[in-house]
């Protein structure tokens, strides 16, 4: 593969141990990311276990139409940095690619609008953990265990979007001066698994705290 | 103490499982120190006698010696398949109460032990208990984790809030033993100690005698039954608003859920604190939560008083075996 | 060999540039081994400091020296700056940082900039940590054990649990640069099993690192929203479980250990390998261990938590799992003496730390096998049993290995040779010393003196004051290399490019490297350890 000599970092041999280096870099990291999440998946699985009841009465109370709303927001927004990474390799000209990664970015503002939505309704209706927390039934404990969990998960997965959303802008913005090219592409590349990964994350936090019942 | 040319080197062994524990250990430190001296003995030599020299090089080992491998792979596993099995076998004798085993109650909290006898007789830091019969102790911790461990018995168990505990033990000989809080719980931990007593079953009848102010324990639970409104729903006759709770523990209950659960300390205490967890098919869910309203102690006189409903051959012995 | 006496290269990676700005900016591999050096050395410093303070309070059964809650102080920062901010990254920040990518014959790691980043990371956490220290100190244990971290502890948990979190970043970074570099960058001709036993040691830590070390973060913040919120995943007021923290913990904390020991057995087989001139006997098993032991050490977490009220079945499967990982390390061991049959040995400081590691490796490992056994450890968990069995391993195991270490590439880092004479007495010391300090707390434990306890009744007194009296030894062990290992810098003869005549690609390039540690990417055609060429030579 013919390398862009201007790209090569010192350390490495050549563009392809670069490219291949920063992608196996970025699954590892994605891994480091999964066992992140998983302590809270593990909390969530031992008392959705014991409190299977508290659960699924304060599941009742999550829009799921905006869940399913954001669950589309982000497949699709997976789409076009998928896109985006394919244009790249293709060799299309840089306002496309820099295009679809805006697009990206707005499609993940849309899934934090709709999430800061979401949140200021159960601050409204008191259903944030701790001293303001106000369950109507029984079961209050369980409720607010549901709600713990509910905010430590999507916010967790909502500064790992921000966090998303920012590198999408610095990459479209190299994207649209040109940056990448076929023989180089890398930061794109591995952005792109990133996004994907986040993506996966939503579509298991849906059903476990959307779908349930 | 057990001493060794003046050294002392392990506590008296004082109840039936010590002994167990004890060969338990020596074996350990014999298969130990056979391995540790063996190592260390082909390395001395080694190192002796393949020093360096003048004019001779090292003899690079050959290939093939996989059989080698297998032999202190195989022999090692072996040995610690041995420790392994007899630990298990050992484990579940200490965490297996026989059944008639004799309760006592403990509280912990930061940082001193209460201990309730049945009877009435309550102590602080001190457990006066006879020599020869099973004693099962029923623990709950008032605030953090504490452990309550006695080294003469060789038995120790983590004590926790929010839920029962258990560990027995049978003491062999009379006397005086420590007893330890084993798990940091704070500024005092090591202050949490204490002494469990043994002693002769007559002397240990005078003694229980000897002081229960209030009563026995499921007496005192009778009267929080009735002083906190209990009685009102839960008549014995079943014609309350709330189940009656004749029979009750020990039995098998079905909850709302469907959930099957076993009618036992636990159970009982969660019922009183959490009741709206623990909902009945049938049943309004109207009972308060008592959290907060009753103390552990006061928790385990009702529980005492709930299975004193429960006729004596009916009843099993709650949770055994963790 | 042409020149008899051994001469430094001009321009080396150290006098390349002298400004500060080239070293906080650095993106060299071996300037950043040093930049943690510094780092962790100012910790373990601090972390002895707070051990000596142990140590002299338990001389007396009374506690005279200190308050209780300033002992629980204590022994709380001891464990988790020596855990946290000095066992975890030694080997791995220092030494490789230093070797990985001059063993596998490379320019540098594979992300130099995230190496850098890196140190700032574990400098930000250990800022927090020093700040938690001198507001207050925290008094939970390292375990942070709920709910009295998380509920009842007035010192200042949350600000040290942002610290252990940040510095876990660190760990991150670092390990997954080593897995990147040494899967994409490995010279020509150098084949995984043509690999030092060291770098497969680093490998296998850095498995551990990445994918323990985000759980412990995210249990620490759950520990902090608990404290800051008041809302209670381990609170059983609030309906959560105590018990759930200690898998959460344990699921990292465990695994912790073999990061702090691995990296130490790697080193070790490169000082036995070097110091009997002999190929370790075994490689290909010794390798496997080192994967065996990091894959099946996340599967025996239960084993801190056999009384803890989890069930015994849960207690079972864990017991027998914890004696499946020990018999890698076992292999281990009788790997290492075995090459020492028919080698050619030589005395050399590392060589001594690599036999003291092995000897003391072995007694702190089978006790561990006591540990394991669920009978025996109803007794002694929670114990001076327990303390003595992992100041083994941790202290008499990784330290030394550590030490070893330092000694052994001391002249290809520095280009000078330390006071050989002054580095055995003090490896003998430190080895004297600390089997004073360790071996009667085995005693004490089985005794039933329980650990962390401020005072204690007077009939452990004596056990006591003899390990006390062995900490002092231990702290002057320690003392000696810092003043030897300063005074070798500017005294010490020069090294050369081999002093030890080692194999291994590091030992091609001057002493100290430059910058970019080769001139030409060399190629490798030989096995490890190829002492004996012509029978060594791969087919």
């Amino acid at each position: 593969m013919d390398e862009s000599p201007a790209m090569l970092r010192h350390q490495f041999e050549d563009a392809s141990q670069q490219r291949e280096s920063a992608v196996l870099g970025m699954w590892v990291f994605l891994a480091t990311e999964i066992m992140f999440f998983g302590g809270l998946f593990a909390a969530y699985t031992a008392y959705r276990y014991q409190y299977g009841a508290g659960f699924a009465a304060a599941s009742h109370h999550l829009n799921m139409l905006l869940g399913a709303a954001n669950t589309a927001v982000l497949l699709t927004s997976s789409l076009t940095m998928a896109l985006a990474v394919h244009a790249a390799q293709v060799g299309k000209k840089p306002a496309h690619i820099a295009g679809l990664l805006v697009l990206t970015m707005l499609l993940g503002c849309a899934f934090l609008g709709i999430k800061a939505v979401e949140y200021h309704d159960k601050f409204v209706h008191h259903l944030v953990p701790g001293a303001s927390f106000v369950w109507e039934g029984t079961l209050t404990r369980q409720a607010e265990m549901f709600y713990y969990l509910y905010f430590a998960m999507t916010g967790l997965h909502a500064i790992h979007m921000l966090a998303g959303v920012g590198v999408v802008l610095v990459v479209a913005i190299l994207a649209a001066r040109g940056r990448y090219t076929p023989q180089y592409h890398n930061p794109l590349e591995i952005t792109g698994l990133y996004w994907h990964f986040v993506d996966i994350i939503w579509v298991f936090l849906f059903p476990l705290l959307y779908l349930i019942a | 103490m057990k001493h060794w040319m003046g050294f002392p080197m392990f506590p008296e062994q004082a109840s039936s499982v010590a002994g167990r524990v004890d060969a338990l250990y020596f074996f350990l430190v014999a298969v130990s120190g056979v391995f540790a001296i063996l190592i260390f003995g082909v390395i001395t030599v080694f190192i002796v006698k393949y020093r360096r020299r003048p004019g001779k090089m090292a003899v690079a080992s050959g290939h093939g010696h996989m059989w080698l491998e297998l032999v202190w792979s195989v022999v090692p596993l072996a040995l610690t398949m041995v420790m392994f099995f007899w630990g298990a076998k050992l484990f579940f004798t200490i965490y297996t109460a026989p059944p008639g085993a004799m309760d006592v109650f403990v509280v912990g909290k930061q940082w001193m032990w209460k201990f309730q006898h049945p009877e009435g007789q309550r102590e602080i830091n001190e457990l006066h208990i006879p020599v020869g019969r099973p004693i099962k102790l029923t623990m709950i911790s008032e605030d953090v984790i504490h452990d309550l461990f006695v080294p003469a018995f060789r038995v120790k168990n983590d004590v926790l809030p929010g839920r029962y505990t258990t560990m027995w033990f049978q003491a062999t000989r009379k006397g005086d033993y420590r007893l330890f809080c084993a798990q940091y719980c704070g500024t005092e931990h090591s202050l949490m100690t204490g002494w469990v007593h043994v002693m002769d079953p007559p002397d240990y009848q005078n003694w229980l005698g000897g002081g229960a102010e209030a009563g026995p324990m499921h007496v005192i639970g009778g009267k929080l039954f009735d002083q906190l409104g209990c009685a009102t729903c839960h008549k014995n006759d079943n014609t309350g608003r709330g189940p009656t709770l004749v029979g009750l523990f020990g039995s098998k209950v079905t909850l709302k859920s469907g959930q099957v659960m076993q009618a036992d300390e636990d159970y009982i205490r969660d019922c009183i604190t959490k009741p709206n967890a623990r909902l009945l098919p049938n049943y309004e869910p109207i009972m308060p939560t008592f959290k907060g309203i009753i103390s552990e102690e006061g928790l385990l006189q009702l529980i005492a008083y709930i299975k004193s409903l429960t006729p004596p051959q009916a009843a099993k012995t709650g949770s055994e075996t963790k | 060999m042409t020149t008899s006496e051994p001469t430094m290269p001009p321009v080396h990676y150290l006098n390349c540039d002298y400004s500060i700005r080239s070293w906080l900016l650095t993106q060299d591999h071996k300037r950043i081994a040093l930049l943690f050096l510094v780092s962790i050395t100012v910790f373990f410093l601090l972390g002895s400091t707070y051990a000596g303070m142990i140590r002299t309070e338990l001389l007396t059964p009374n506690g005279n020296v200190v308050s209780h809650q300033n002992y629980n102080k204590l022994f709380t920062m001891h464990g988790l700056i020596m855990i946290f901010f000095f066992l975890i990254p030694s080997i791995p920040t220092v030494l490789g940082n230093f070797l990985i990518p001059m063993m596998i014959g490379a320019r540098d790691l594979a992300f130099p900039r995230l190496n850098l980043a890196s140190w700032y990371v574990y400098t930000l956490g250990g800022i927090f940590t020093i700040t938690a220290a001198v507001a207050g100190g925290v008094d939970t244990g390292w375990t942070f054990y709920t709910p009295y971290s998380s509920i009842y502890s007035h010192t200042n948990v949350t600000t040290m649990a942002v610290g252990v979190f940040i510095t876990g970043f660190s760990s991150i970074f670092t390990g997954l640069n080593f897995i990147v570099t040494i899967h994409k960058m490995r010279a020509p001709g150098l084949t995984w099993f043509r690999l030092p036993l060291f770098v497969w040691a680093i490998y296998a830590t850095s498995i551990i690192m990445v994918l323990g070390t985000p759980v412990i973060a995210i249990t620490l913040a759950m520990v902090g929203l608990e404290r800051v919120f008041h809302i209670g995943i381990f609170d059983p007021a609030l309906g959560g479980d105590p018990l759930l923290f200690q898998h959460l913990f344990w699921f990292y904390s465990h695994p912790a250990v073999y990061i702090m020991i691995l990296p130490s057995m790697g080193v070790v087989s490169e000082l036995i390998a070097c110091f009997s001139r002999n190929r370790i006997f075994g490689y290909k098993i010794v390798a496997f261990s080192s994967v065996a032991i990091a894959v099946v050490g996340f599967l025996v977490w239960g084993h801190h938590m056999f009384v803890s009220g989890q069930s015994a079945y849960a207690g079972l499967i864990f017991s027998f799992l914890s004696f499946l990982v020990a018999i890698p390390s076992a292999i281990k061991v009788f790997n290492w003496t075995a090459t020492l049959y028919k080698g050619s040995i030589s005395y050399d400081a590392p060589m001594l730390y690599a036999l003291g590691f092995i000897g003391l490796f072995t007694i702190g490992g089978v006790t561990g096998l006591f540990l394991a056994t669920l009978g025996m450890d109803v007794h002694v968990h929670d114990t001076y049993f327990v303390v003595a069995h992992f100041h083994y391993i941790m202290v008499g195991g990784a330290i030394m290995g550590y030490m070893g270490g330092l000694h052994f590439w001391w002249p290809k880092i520095t280009g000078r040779l330390y006071p050989e004479q002054w580095a055995r007495l003090a490896a003998l010391v430190i080895f004297l010393g600390f089997n004073l300090t360790f071996f009667p707390q085995f005693i004490l434990g089985y005794l039933g003196m329980p650990r962390r306890y401020h005072t204690y009744p007077a009939e452990f007194q004596v056990l006591n004051v003899m390990s006390s009296a062995g900490a002092s030894i231990l702290g002057v062990g320690y003392m000696l290399p810092l003043f030897y290992l300063l005074w070798s810098l500017r005294r010490g003869p020069i090294a050369g490019p081999n002093p030890w005549g080692a194999k291994g690609l590091e030992w091609l390039t001057p002493s100290p490297p430059p910058t970019e540690n080769f001139e030409q990417t060399p190629v490798v055609t030989e096995e490890a350890y190829a002492y004996r060429p012509e029978e060594n030579a791969s087919g």
